[in-house]
C-alpha cells in the first residue's frame, strides 16, 4: 500500500517535471517569467511543509528565512559588485538564513504549543522593521536594487529556477521519506513518545529547521538575482508568508510535492485572474478557503482521489 | 550477569505548590513484575513519568543498575534501557505497522537516511512476537483497538529495555485479549526484564504481579503481595471507606411509578474503545444515587450520554420520554443539569457573575430567592461573591460549580467526581451540603465518584461501574460485603 502511495507521489512529481521541461518549447516569455517566480515560491512552500507537515511545527514566519537569504545576498552584491560573484552572494544568503534560523529556533523550539509559531511571527516583524529602519543599507521601503542579475534571458532564468526546484524538491522529498524523516514525523506527532523511544526530539526538529532555512534562504537569494531587486513587499511581508503557507496547505500538506503544486497553482491563478483587479485576490482566497475546508488533503488529495485507504 | 535493578529513592515531584509524588522509594528487580496502583490523582502516573524523565523529578534518585537517571531528559533515560508503553498513542497513521515498528529501531542519528539492513527482519520478528504478524502492512487507523495496544508494546520492547513500564495495561481490552496481554507481559518478566504495571486497583493486575505498591495522595501507603495489599487497612480505607454509617432510604420510599430517569442498555463507543456497555440504571424523584467506579470505568461517559453530549445506543428516558433526539441544551432545560468533573467555571468572572449566569433563565425575584437559598447551603460563597472564580481554592470552586448548577433549578443534578483533588477537610463541608440537599429538597442526585467514603453515606442506592459495565447494584450498607472484591 505504502509503496503504491509513495510511487504515486513520485509519479505525480515526475509528470510535473516533464510538463515543466517541455513548456519552454512553446510557452511565451511572459508565461516562463511567471513560472520562474512560481518555482521559487514552490521551494519556499516545500521547505515550509518539511517543518509543518513532518516536524509538526507551524512556522508563521517563512519570510524571515526567505528575507534573510534575499537581503543578505542583495546587500552583499549591491555593496561589493563587481568584485563579488553573485553565486558567492547566493551562498552567503543561504548561510545567513541558516544562522538566523538557528538563532531563532534554538530558543523557540524549547517553547510549547503555539508559542513557537508566535516567535517566528515576531521574527518577521523584527526583520521588516530592521529593513525599514536601516534604509541606508537595505533600501528601506523603496527596495534594494542589485546591480547584477543571473541572466536577462527568460529561458535561462526559467531553466535555473526549474532545475533548482527539481533538485530541492527531490532532496526535501527524499529526506521526508528517509529514516530521519520518519523520526521527524514521530517527533512531530507525539514528542513525548518519541522521547520515550530514545529520540532527541529537539535535535531532530532543529535539523529540520536548518534544512528548511537553507532552502528558503537559497531560494530567496536566487530570486533576488532573477528580479534584480529586493523589497519588503516581495520577500518579507507577512502577506508573502501567508501565501507560502496557503500554497503548502492548498497543495496537500505532508507530501512536499503538494506544496510545489499549491505554489504554482496559486501564482498562476493570481496571474490568470489579474484582469479582474482586486477581485482576483478575493477569488483565489475563496478557492483556497474552499479547498482547505472541504479537502484537508489539498489539491493533491483531490488528484489522488480514491487512493486513500 | 547480575539481574537488572531499579532503585527509586526519595522520589519527589512538585508542580508549583502541589506535591504530586512525595518521597517515594522502592526497588524493582529484573524478572519481577511490580504493580503500582492508586486511585486517580494518587501520583502513580506522575511517578512513572518521573522515572522516564518526561516529568523531571524535583528531588530524589532513580538508579538503573547503578546509573543515576534522575535529571536526564527522557530520550537519554530511554537509551539507558527504559521503555514505556503509553496508554494513549499516536502512531504514524500514514505508515504501515511494520514501518511504525521500524521507527522504534532507528538510531537517534541525523546522518542515517536508510534504516539498517537488519531492521526489517527485526521489526518482523517483534511484530510476530506481539501478535501483529497478520496486520504488518495495514495502517494504524484500520487496526482494532487491541492491535493498536500491541503496536505500542512492540515499539516499547524494540530496543530491548531492561525496564518496561506499562500504563493501564488492560484498559479497553476484552477478557480474552487481557489473557493474551498477560502472557506477553509474563514473557517480558521471564526474559529477565523488570516490569512496572501502573493501574487503578489491585484487582486488575493481581493475577500478574509479584508485588504491589499502593499510592495515595502522592505517598506510598502499602507494599507487598497482592493479597497483603488488598488486606491492608489503609488501602481498604482509601478504596472502600472503611466502616460507614449510611442512611439509605429504601426504594419503596419513592412513590413515582415511573422513575424520573431511566437508562436502559446504554452503550457508547469512542473510536474503537468500548466506553460504556449495556448499562441500565434508574433514579427516582428525590432519590440520591451514587455510581462508584474507578477512573476510566465509564462514569463520565454515562453522564455525558444522559446529558446528550455523546451519541449512544440503547434508551435513556426522562419522566418516561425518550431523550434520544433532543439536544444537550434542551435536555438541560428539561431539568437535567450536569456538574462536570472539570467544573468548567468562568475563571475570570466573579463568584456572583458565575451564579447569575447559572440563573440566567430565571426571573429576577426567583433568581434572588434561589441565590439566598444557595448561600444558606454554601455560606462561604456569600462572603466570596466579588472574588474571581479562578482565585478560589479547589474546594470553593467545587462548591461554586455545584451552586451554579443548582441555580438552573435542576430536577436531577449530576455530579461528576466532585471530590477530585480536594483535601479531606473540604470533603466534610461538601458532604454536609449534599446531606442538606438530600434532606430538604426533592432534587434527585446522580453522583459519580471513585471516593467511596464520600459516595456511600448519602446514597440511597449504589451502582458499581467497572470496565464500562454495571458490576453491582444495591444499598450502600451491603457494598463492602458484596462489591468490595470487585472494586479493590
Amino acid at each position: 500500500m505504502r509503496a503504491m502511495f509513495a510511487s504515486r507521489l513520485v509519479w505525480i512529481g515526475i509528470a510535473m517535471l516533464a510538463a515543466g521541461a517541455l513548456l519552454p518549447l512553446f510557452a511565451s516569455g511572459y508565461v516562463l517569467g511567471l513560472l520562474t517566480v512560481a518555482f521559487y515560491t514552490a521551494v519556499f512552500a516545500m521547505s515550509w511543509d518539511l517543518l509543518f507537515g513532518f516536524a509538526g511545527e507551524v512556522n508563521f514566519g517563512p519570510t524571515f528565512l526567505i528575507g534573510l537569504g534575499a537581503y543578505t545576498a542583495g546587500i552583499l552584491d549591491a555593496r561589493l559588485s563587481p568584485h563579488i560573484s553573485i553565486w558567492l552572494c547566493v551562498a552567503a544568503g543561504a548561510a545567513a538564513a541558516v544562522i538566523g534560523g538557528l538563532l531563532l529556533a534554538l530558543p523557540a523550539l524549547r517553547l510549547r504549543g503555539p508559542y513557537f509559531g508566535l516567535t517566528t511571527l515576531v521574527a518577521v516583524l523584527l526583520l521588516q522593521s530592521f529593513i525599514v529602519v536601516f534604509a541606508g543599507l537595505t533600501g528601506g521601503e523603496i527596495g534594494l536594487s542589485v546591480p547584477d542579475v543571473m541572466s536577462i534571458d527568460a529561458n535561462t532564468n526559467y531553466w535555473i529556477a526549474f532545475g533548482f526546484m527539481a533538485v530541492s524538491g527531490a532532496i526535501l522529498f527524499g529526506l521526508s521519506r528517509s529514516a530521519v524523516g520518519l523520526i521527524l514525523q514521530a517527533s512531530g506527532q507525539d514528542s513525548v513518545q518519541a522521547g520515550a523511544l530514545g529520540f532527541n526530539v529537539v535535535k531532530h526538529k532543529l535539523a529540520a529547521f536548518v534544512v528548511s532555512a537553507f532552502f528558503s534562504g537559497l531560494a530567496g537569494a536566487l530570486m533576488v538575482f532573477y528580479m534584480g531587486t529586493a523589497s519588503v513587499g516581495t520577500f518579507v511581508d507577512i502577506a508573502v508568508g501567508v501565501q507560502v503557507i496557503i500554497a503548502a496547505i492548498l497543495g496537500g500538506r505532508r507530501t512536499v510535492v503538494g506544496a510545489a503544486i499549491g505554489a504554482i497553482f496559486l501564482i498562476s491563478m493570481g496571474e490568470l485572474l489579474r484582469p479582474l483587479g482586486e477581485l482576483a485576490t478575493l477569488i483565489v482566497s475563496f478557492i483556497a478557503l474552499l479547498v482547505i475546508l472541504f479537502f484537508p488533503d489539498g489539491l493533491l488529495g483531490i488528484l489522488r482521489g480514491g487512493a486513500r485507504s | 550477569m547480575a539481574p537488572t535493578t531499579l532503585e527509586v529513592s526519595g522520589l519527589t515531584k512538585r508542580f508549583g505548590g502541589l506535591v504530586a509524588v512525595k518521597d517515594l522509594s522502592f526497588v524493582l528487580r529484573g524478572g519481577e513484575i511490580l504493580g503500582l496502583i492508586g486511585p486517580n490523582g494518587s501520583g502513580k502516573s506522575t511517578a512513572m513519568k518521573s522515572i522516564l524523565g518526561v516529568e523531571p523529578p524535583s528531588e530524589g534518585s532513580v538508579k538503573l543498575d547503578g546509573i543515576e537517571l534522575a535529571g536526564l531528559p527522557a530520550y537519554r533515560v530511554a537509551r539507558h534501557g527504559v521503555g514505556l508503553v503509553f496508554q494513549h498513542s499516536r502512531p504514524l497513521n500514514r505508515q504501515s505497522v511494520l514501518e511504525n515498528i521500524k521507527v522504534a529501531l532507528l538510531p537517534d542519528r541525523l546522518t542515517q537516511l536508510v534504516a539498517g539492513a537488519d531492521a526489517d527482519a527485526k521489526a518482523r520478528s517483534i511484530a510476530e512476537r506481539v501478535g501483529l504478524g497478520a496486520v504488518l502492512d495495514r495502517k494504524p487507523p484500520t487496526l482494532a483497538f487491541a492491535d493498536l495496544r500491541r503496536l505500542e508494546l512492540a515499539k516499547a520492547i524494540a530496543r530491548h529495555p531492561k525496564l518496561v513500564m506499562i500504563d493501564e495495561p488492560f484498559a479497553g481490552l476484552t477478557m480474552s485479549e487481557v489473557a493474551v496481554f498477560s502472557d506477553l507481559i509474563r514473557e517480558f518478566r521471564d526474559e529477565g526484564r523488570a516490569v512496572l504495571l501502573v493501574d487503578h486497583n489491585v484487582k486488575g493486575v493481581a493475577a500478574l504481579v509479584d508485588r504491589v505498591l499502593a499510592m495515595y495522595l502522592g505517598e506510598k501507603i502499602a507494599e507487598g503481595t497482592a493479597d497483603e495489599v488488598m488486606r491492608d487497612e489503609k488501602v481498604r480505607r482509601v478504596y472502600l471507606g472503611g466502616a460507614l454509617g449510611t442512611a439509605a432510604r429504601p426504594e419503596t420510599a419513592f412513590h413515582d411509578a415511573v422513575p424520573l430517569l431511566q437508562v436502559e442498555g446504554a452503550g457508547v463507543v469512542y473510536g474503537k474503545a468500548l466506553a460504556l456497555q449495556d448499562v441500565s440504571l434508574h433514579v427516582h424523584e428525590g432519590e440520591f444515587v451514587s455510581v462508584v467506579g474507578l477512573n476510566g470505568a465509564g462514569k463520565t461517559t454515562l453522564f455525558n450520554a444522559v446529558s446528550g453530549l455523546v451519541p449512544y445506543s440503547g434508551a435513556i428516558r426522562w419522566a418516561g420520554e425518550s431523550l434520544k433526539s433532543r439536544s444537550a441544551a434542551s435536555i438541560a432545560c428539561a431539568g437535567i443539569v450536569q456538574c462536570p468533573e472539570s467544573r468548567e467555571l468562568f475563571g475570570d468572572m466573579s463568584v456572583r457573575e458565575n451564579l447569575d449566569l447559572g440563573g440566567n433563565a430565571l426571573p429576577d425575584d426567583a433568581r434572588a430567592e434561589r441565590l439566598e437559598w444557595l448561600f444558606g447551603l454554601f455560606p462561604i460563597l456569600e462572603n466570596r461573591q466579588a472574588q474571581l472564580a479562578r482565585t478560589l481554592s479547589g474546594g470553593e470552586q467545587q462548591m461554586l460549580a455545584i451552586a451554579r448548577a443548582l441555580m438552573m433549578k435542576p430536577r436531577l443534578l449530576i455530579l461528576d467526581e466532585p471530590t477530585l483533588g480536594l483535601a479531606p477537610v473540604i470533603l466534610e463541608t461538601l458532604s454536609q451540603a449534599l446531606e442538606k440537599l438530600r434532606n430538604t429538597t426533592t432534587i434527585s442526585v446522580l453522583l459519580g465518584e471513585q471516593n467511596v467514603t464520600f459516595a456511600l453515606p448519602h446514597a440511597d442506592r449504589v451502582y458499581v461501574l467497572d470496565h464500562a459495565r454495571i458490576a453491582w447494584e444495591g444499598p450502600p450498607d451491603r457494598f463492602e460485603e458484596e462489591a468490595a472484591a470487585a472494586y479493590l
